[in-house]
């Protein structure tokens, strides 16, 4: 056990020690046994919920760790998920064909990121211009999109619609036995808890090796990086990219789930909040915008029944108050109170 | 002695000004070279395009035989030169041990790298600090930091810039001692300096920089006999 714990814990993460990590072996067994004590509609939701959260995984890696403001997640978002409706439309996938849909999504949108990612970092387009290019990208692709509705606009037999969306494309299937598991309700929300799972605990391995030790490096002092003899471009290219298909594996999985993916997911409001998640979590550290995204997408979406206007306006009034009051997170802030208090425990 | 460092006809224009013209210098293997100059000679612009962070706008730069002009500073330090720049830069944020770690791990991991940080610490006066961000150090302490950094790379050439900027007399003194350790167990040292008592404390030879070109160049005795240094250091005017 001591070993696995070893690549877990380190500098780059804020809870490290037995105390927290008895808190998420309870948090994960309340989760392996929520569908139990729910009703499957809210399981499916709280699914919903728990893939959005790989999204910010992925900001949190690019602008907390590396250094790199982007916001553009919600691009790669997008590109998987017309890219997943147009290979499983088109196949007429079922069973294990449509996870090779995902898949073909994620990867397309990685290609588009390891393309944008090369002019801009090689560019040498670095601070708040790569935030402006990043959302610069997403509102061109969120227009182009809303622009398809004519039947010209499709690809085979799958069509854009624009401003609607693409439907019809079919839900992931996992091939049991002889017969499929549809992927929704239940089946869903274990499948992407356990992809949540592995998704945070490699990214915790990732930023605690000599690979995390060199994008902090980089967030704080490129120069002085390179002239320890580290080809700092090619890191912030690799971080750009992982980051990026962490986006793209929401937007499958959500195009999925939903079996519909609309330009609006690509648009103005979507695109502003993974900052707002990762802002208001804390982006330096992974724990603190996981748990922080999921808390923030539970309120919102309890307040979007009632309102979607209001939600929206919490939402910013959330992000000013953040960068006012606690510019490193809120959620953060609480778990360093935490690791203190835990310490306090135990010694 | 075999020549480690050599620039062959250094150019570097911004706009009209020439910062560095027609500089050729060579740097002994096993020496400790001063570059000095006043202030403008073209001392941290020669050091720049030395480091490879300025490409220059004609000539060359040989380091240990090999044509490095078009080589990026990561390329550079991957084939043994290390660099200190002028002002510290330490990733202020991180504590003091994972500044030296993010440059011990290129050359060793495991019970290694833990040994090589203990013992830089030691060197470096820093064993209290280690767990304290190193933004929270001291100037001086800091400039140390970014020496052990660029030491933890285990060079050939170690390149730098102004190591004693800010610091007090008396850390001056330790940095100079520092240095002339490291050059008795081998090691080739280029600094950019302007205190010429530092200059005097550490320097085996000099090259003086004066308005971009060599001026001067030979034993710290005979630059530091020569009148014409003490001239351009003064500002007085030849036949003065």
């Amino acid at each position: 056990m001591t070993p696995m714990l070893n690549v877990l814990n380190g500098p780059q993460t804020l809870g490290n020690g037995r105390f927290f990590w008895t808190g998420f072996v309870l948090v994960l067994m309340f989760a392996l046994g929520y569908p139990a004590i729910s009703d499957p509609y809210d399981v499916g939701n709280i699914a919903y919920l728990l893939l959005s959260t790989l999204t910010a995984l992925g900001l949190s890696l690019m602008w907390g760790y590396a250094g790199m403001f982007s916001f553009g997640q919600t691009a790669f978002f997008g590109v998987a998920g017309y890219t997943y409706g147009v290979i499983s439309i088109n196949l007429g996938a079922s069973g294990g064909l449509t996870f090779l849909c995902l898949l073909g999504g994620v990867a397309v949108a990685a290609l588009f990121a390891a393309l944008l990612g090369y002019f801009l970092i090689y560019g040498r387009v670095s601070g708040v211009f790569f935030g402006i290019v990043t959302f610069a990208t997403t509102l061109a692709l969120a227009a182009f999109f809303g622009q398809t509705a004519g039947p010209e606009w499709a690809i085979g037999k799958a069509r854009f619609n624009g401003f609607n969306g693409m439907i019809g494309m079919p839900p992931l299937e996992l091939p049991w036995l002889d017969d499929n598991i549809v992927l929704e309700g239940i089946a869903l929300y274990y499948f992407v808890l356990c992809l949540v799972l592995v998704v945070y605990l490699g990214l915790r391995i990732l930023v605690n090796s000599r690979f995390g030790n060199v994008l902090v490096a980089i967030r704080e002092d490129p120069l002085r990086t390179e002239l320890l003899g580290y080809d700092v471009r090619k890191y912030q290219l690799i971080t750009f990219v992982v980051g990026s298909a962490l986006a793209a594996l929401s937007g499958g999985l959500y195009t999925a789930w939903g079996q519909f993916i609309p330009p609006a997911s690509m648009g103005l409001p979507a695109a502003a909040m993974p900052i707002i998640w990762v802002a208001f979590s804390g982006r330096q550290d992974l724990t603190a915008t996981l748990v922080g995204t999921f808390l923030l997408l539970l309120v919102f979406q309890t307040i979007t029944v009632y309102s979607q206007q209001y939600a929206l306006i919490l939402m910013g009034f959330l992000l000013l108050i953040t960068v006012l009051l606690v510019p490193s997170g809120f959620v953060i802030g609480v778990g360093r109170l935490l690791g203190r208090l835990g310490r306090g425990v135990t010694s | 002695m075999t020549a480690i460092l050599e620039t062959r006809q250094l150019h570097k224009h911004f706009g009209g000004l020439s910062a560095v013209a027609d500089v050729s210098i060579t740097v002994m293997a096993g020496e400790i070279h001063c570059l000095i100059g006043p202030n403008g000679a073209g001392k941290s612009t020669l050091f720049k395009l030395v480091a490879g962070t300025y490409a220059p706008s004609q000539g060359e730069v040989l380091f240990r035989g090999e044509d490095v002009t078009r080589r990026k500073p990561y390329e550079r330090v991957g084939r043994g030169m290390s660099i200190k720049l002028q002002v510290p830069s330490v990733f202020r944020e991180l504590p003091v041990a994972q500044n030296l770690e993010i440059s011990l791990q290129r050359t060793c991991r495991g019970a290694a790298m833990e040994a090589e940080k203990a013992r830089l610490l030691e060197f470096l006066q820093l064993q209290d600090d280690a767990g304290k961000p190193a933004g929270f150090l001291a100037h001086g302490q800091q400039q140390w930091l970014e020496i052990g950094m660029a030491l933890a790379l285990q060079p050939t050439l170690l390149l730098l810039d102004e190591p004693t900027a800010g610091m007090s007399p008396q850390e001056t003194e330790r940095t100079g001692e520092m240095i002339k350790s490291l050059n008795a167990q081998g090691m080739t040292v280029l600094v950019v300096e302007h205190d010429m008592t530092f200059v005097r404390q550490i320097a085996q030879r000099i090259t003086v920089l004066h308005l971009g070109r060599v001026f001067a160049q030979g034993s710290t005795d005979e630059v530091i006999a020569d009148p014409r240094v003490e001239e351009i250091y003064l500002g007085k005017g030849h036949g003065h």
